[in-house]
């Protein structure tokens, strides 16, 4: 590990960066963060915490798809800051990302998926988030992925809202290609309440399920 | 028998919108593999469970504000 220590101001190379995350990964494994192609499909509590935690890893290109504007109300668990309310999710979500990991490719589109445009839109990504909050959405994407892409892999989130325990979190493999991360059961609409540590576990989940995928470990 | 969320029912020979419909699980938030493949929603009524199925049923609940 490098002993090294910046300079206030200073702005790192892409090499410098890229040295850095192999100091930490590997290079065999940043290899296949760097070429991996990655969407997320949502950008609330799950989808804004994947997406910064894939950018740490260098994920070579990152695919982020929501239609909603950045709100009040988003701020007690979803990665966005004063600054960016009333900006769509999609372009605050890039800013933030270019200034965490600034040679990380994003690309966006801010757009409703429904069952008519998802083909489209996801035809170019290896591995797809599901990281909508309404279910009926979520059934919808997780169908139309399974059905319409089967080499791609999907890792979708259900359940973590309330204060149950964090150890009720968890993933589990349903198909090959088809990964399931939360309680399964904490439905926000019990009002039991959503707070950020409960959401960015499962987004933990998720993200880190997509890490395994590109290294590997999940053959 | 048929393993369904890894439990055993008698309901080989159902169809599964037939088998859905015996049961709470509302269609529109479901995703239902058969053998780890995915079942789509338009082939539900003419699909019968066999015996030695392996079915997973998932049904999604919320996560943000509606």
């Amino acid at each position: 590990m490098t002993e090294h220590i910046n300079n206030i101001g200073e702005y790192p190379s892409e090499n410098d960066i890229m040295k850095a995350l192999t100091d930490r990964h590997g290079i065999e494994r940043q290899k296949k963060f760097n070429a991996a192609k990655v969407c997320i499909c949502g950008l609330g509590g799950l989808g804004s915490n994947i997406a910064i935690m894939l950018a740490r890893a260098g994920i070579g290109r990152l695919h982020i798809i929501d239609f909603d504007r950045v709100d009040i109300t988003n701020l007690n668990r979803q990665q966005y800051r004063v600054a960016q309310l009333g900006k769509f999710k999609t372009e605050a979500l890039k800013e933030t990302l270019s200034e965490i990991m600034p040679y990380v490719e994003v690309v966006y589109d801010t757009v409703r998926i429904d069952d008519v445009n998802m083909y489209e839109l996801l035809k170019d990504d290896d591995i797809i988030c599901e990281a909508f909050d309404n279910p009926y959405a979520k059934a919808m994407l997780v169908n139309g992925v399974l059905e319409h892409f089967p080499e791609k892999y999907l890792v979708a989130a259900s359940g973590m809202a309330g204060m149950g325990s964090p150890n009720d979190i968890r993933t589990r493999r349903l198909s090959a290609h088809f990964y399931l991360c939360g309680d399964g059961v904490s439905d926000v609409n019990d009002d039991i309440g959503l707070v950020a540590a409960r959401v960015m576990i499962c987004a933990g989940h998720q993200a880190h399920t997509v890490l395994r995928l590109i290294s590997g470990e999940l053959k | 028998m048929v393993k369904i969320n890894g439990k055993d029912y008698d309901v080989s020979g159902m169809t599964i919108t037939e088998y859905l419909t015996s049961t709470e699980y509302k269609k529109e938030l479901i995703a239902l593999e058969r053998n780890e493949e995915i079942v789509p929603k338009a082939e539900y009524d003419n699909t019968v469970i066999e015996d030695g199925d392996i079915i997973e049923i998932v049904s999604f609940v919320g996560g943000g504000s509606l």
